[in-house]
């Protein structure tokens, strides 16, 4: 079985800024892979190419087995992947409900208004807004404008979804409850690409972990293998809380 | 399901479905209009309320695009010369029936404002009004310069015209019927388009174009669409008022004051509403009719504009309908 997402010998550079350098990994079917990294190490860079906001300098990024490198932003959404931005993006005068359904509307399904709708009501318990539909985005919470930008992502009923840092912000019992709802979203069938700084949640949540270090590929395995690596404590070395967050993870 | 939750629910269903009663309310306000002066037989409230509905045409439709897509085009008032042209031109050479010629005077501008709309519409911001400002001027150039269209002294209509219609005056009552009729087609274009996907598409792309875009919107087909779809009834309404008028030449045709008019007409009213571009284009005809008519300030016109404009800018962003709707929720019903 192929992988559904393949990701080979990105590069990206911005002026004088390497900020990915010939990264290669892959996301399979129902998987839920997390990248992480230093600040400056690239990832939102590679979620931006993976999404079609630019294009890479080089390399090649193939989905489903069909090639999406260099594609609008709108027709990686069509394919299928769906993306929650680290800054939230609320289209601040219209409803939740409403931002919910450009997302279903318009994402890989291509729904009515009415089948939308729908979808947008499930989605909308699952993610905690049920009672703020009818609520102007703009007037949500920080967290529920994270929310918000999980739903709309997830109502397109995508394949892969990109998750740039949902967590950061969040207090730990609201964080609890996002972990639990990104766990459920990956037991409906969607693959998950996460890119994220809280360290309890990623040794929680995912199956395997990529490490970027000055956008180069730094070390993968699963989450024990990445707490021991010498490579990765090297290169968050100096940053004690973090160290300490891996290592109170340990089994 | 909690209960508050299914109180959310139920106001979200009921913003979404009060049935056929706003597009009634429009209908039955376009048949108020067309009856009432020919009842009357007052020629002055007809040419009052002629120029509404014109201004009224203009304005619904430009607020497609800045109210709904978030782009403003200061250049509007081209796709109404550019209808009156064909309509005019297709009437005299070619003596085509009036509704007719005005009806391929809306789909030939329209299609030309979707070709241009895939160019222009790649502009973002202040670049995006002076393009459309560009288009204006390249194109009343162009018209001025244009022989077949008879350049800068335009075209005149000879009373022969008017008789397939059953003479001058009767045409003029037709002619009044079918632009309300038009001005009606636009707000219930506009309502249609805000209550259709499409519309949920553009009012995306005016929120935030990129994050649309990452949600899966087609922004520059969508822009394009909107940008030709708000060119076909104000091409139409060009080309019923030319014949009207008996005239058309490039500076009445492509008059930049009219299409900054339109704009303010949308900014009292309130944009990306149904109804404001309705009630702005409405008022303000009726004070640019009360300023023309005082001997003292009649040249005042376009300062009152300015100063409505800047008023309005500043205090009431959301217009008369976003003021009205803020104050007493009541009335969204009446002022969608």
């Amino acid at each position: 079985m192929s992988a559904l997402l393949e990701v080979s010998a990105l590069s990206k550079r911005f002026g004088g800024v390497q900020a990915v350098m010939d990264l290669s990994f892959t996301v399979e079917k129902g998987e839920i892979l997390a990248l992480i990294g230093p600040n400056g190490a690239g990832k939102s860079t590679v979620f931006d190419m993976i999404n079609g906001v630019y294009p890479p300098d080089s390399g090649r990024i193939v989905f489903e087995q069909a090639d999406i490198t260099g594609l609008p932003p709108y027709e990686v959404a069509h394919r299928g992947i769906a993306r929650a931005h680290q800054i939230v993006q609320p289209l601040s005068d219209l409803t939740v409900l409403d931002n919910c359904l450009v997302g279903a509307c318009y994402g890989h399904d291509d729904l009515s208004l009415t089948a939308g709708r729908a979808v947008v009501r499930e989605i909308a318990e699952l993610v905690g807004l049920g009672d703020r539909l009818a609520m102007p985005a703009g007037q949500l919470t920080t967290a529920g404008k994270k929310r918000l930008e999980l739903a709309r992502a997830l109502c397109g009923r995508p394949r892969l979804l990109l998750l740039d840092e949902v967590l950061a912000g969040l207090n730990p019992t609201e964080v609890d409850r996002m972990v639990e709802v990104i766990l459920r979203i990956r037991a409906g069938g969607v693959s998950i690409l996460m890119v994220e700084h809280v360290m309890r949640a990623i040794m929680q949540l995912s199956d395997r972990i990529v490490v970027l270090n000055l956008g180069r590929h730094l070390a993968e395995g699963s989450p024990q293998e990445i707490a021991n690596h010498p490579a990765v404590i090297e290169a968050y070395l100096g940053d004690s809380k973090l160290m300490a967050a891996v290592g109170a993870e340990r089994p | 399901m909690s209960a508050s939750a299914e109180i959310g629910h139920q106001r979200a269903l009921a913003a979404a479905a009060p049935r056929a009663f706003f597009p009634s309310l429009l209908i039955l306000l376009g048949l108020a209009m067309a009856v009432v002066p020919y009842w009357s037989d007052d020629v002055q409230l007809r040419e009052g309320f002629l120029l509404a509905a014109v201004y009224i045409t203009l304005a619904s439709n430009l607020n497609v695009m800045i109210g709904y897509a978030g782009y403003i085009n200061f250049g509007n008032i081209v796709f109404f010369g550019l209808g009156g042209y064909v309509c005019v031109d297709l009437v005299t050479r070619l003596h085509w029936p009036l509704i007719a010629a005005a009806l391929a005077g809306g789909l030939a501008v329209s299609l030309l404002a979707l070709v241009f709309g895939f160019g222009i519409l790649r502009l973002r911001g202040a670049f995006f009004a002076l393009a459309t400002i560009g288009v204006n001027e390249a194109v009343r150039q162009f018209v001025a310069n244009f022989e077949p269209w008879g350049g800068a002294t335009g075209i005149y209509l000879t009373f022969d015209a008017y008789d397939p219609l059953g003479g001058p005056m009767a045409a003029l009552w037709l002619v009044y019927f079918l632009v309300v009729a038009v001005m009606v087609l636009s707000l219930l274009l506009s309502y249609a388009i805000k209550r259709s996907k499409f519309g949920l598409g553009l009012l995306a792309i005016g929120q935030n174009e990129d994050a649309a875009a990452v949600l899966g919107v087609r922004t520059p087909r969508l822009k394009a669409l909107a940008y030709s779809v708000s060119a076909f009834l104000p091409a139409v309404a060009g080309g019923l008022f030319f014949f009207k008028s008996g005239i058309i030449e490039p500076n009445g045709a492509f008059d930049l004051t009219l299409s900054i008019e339109a704009i303010v007409m949308i900014m009292l009213g309130g944009s990306g509403t149904v109804a404001g571009p309705l009630i702005g284009a409405f008022l303000y005809e009726e004070l640019r009719g009360l300023l023309l008519t005082s001997p003292t300030i009649s040249q005042l016109q376009l300062v009152i504009a300015g100063l409505v404009l800047l008023v309005m800018v500043l205090f009431a962003p959301g217009g008369l309908v976003g003021f009205v709707n803020q104050h007493w929720p009541r009335m969204r019903k009446f002022l969608q």
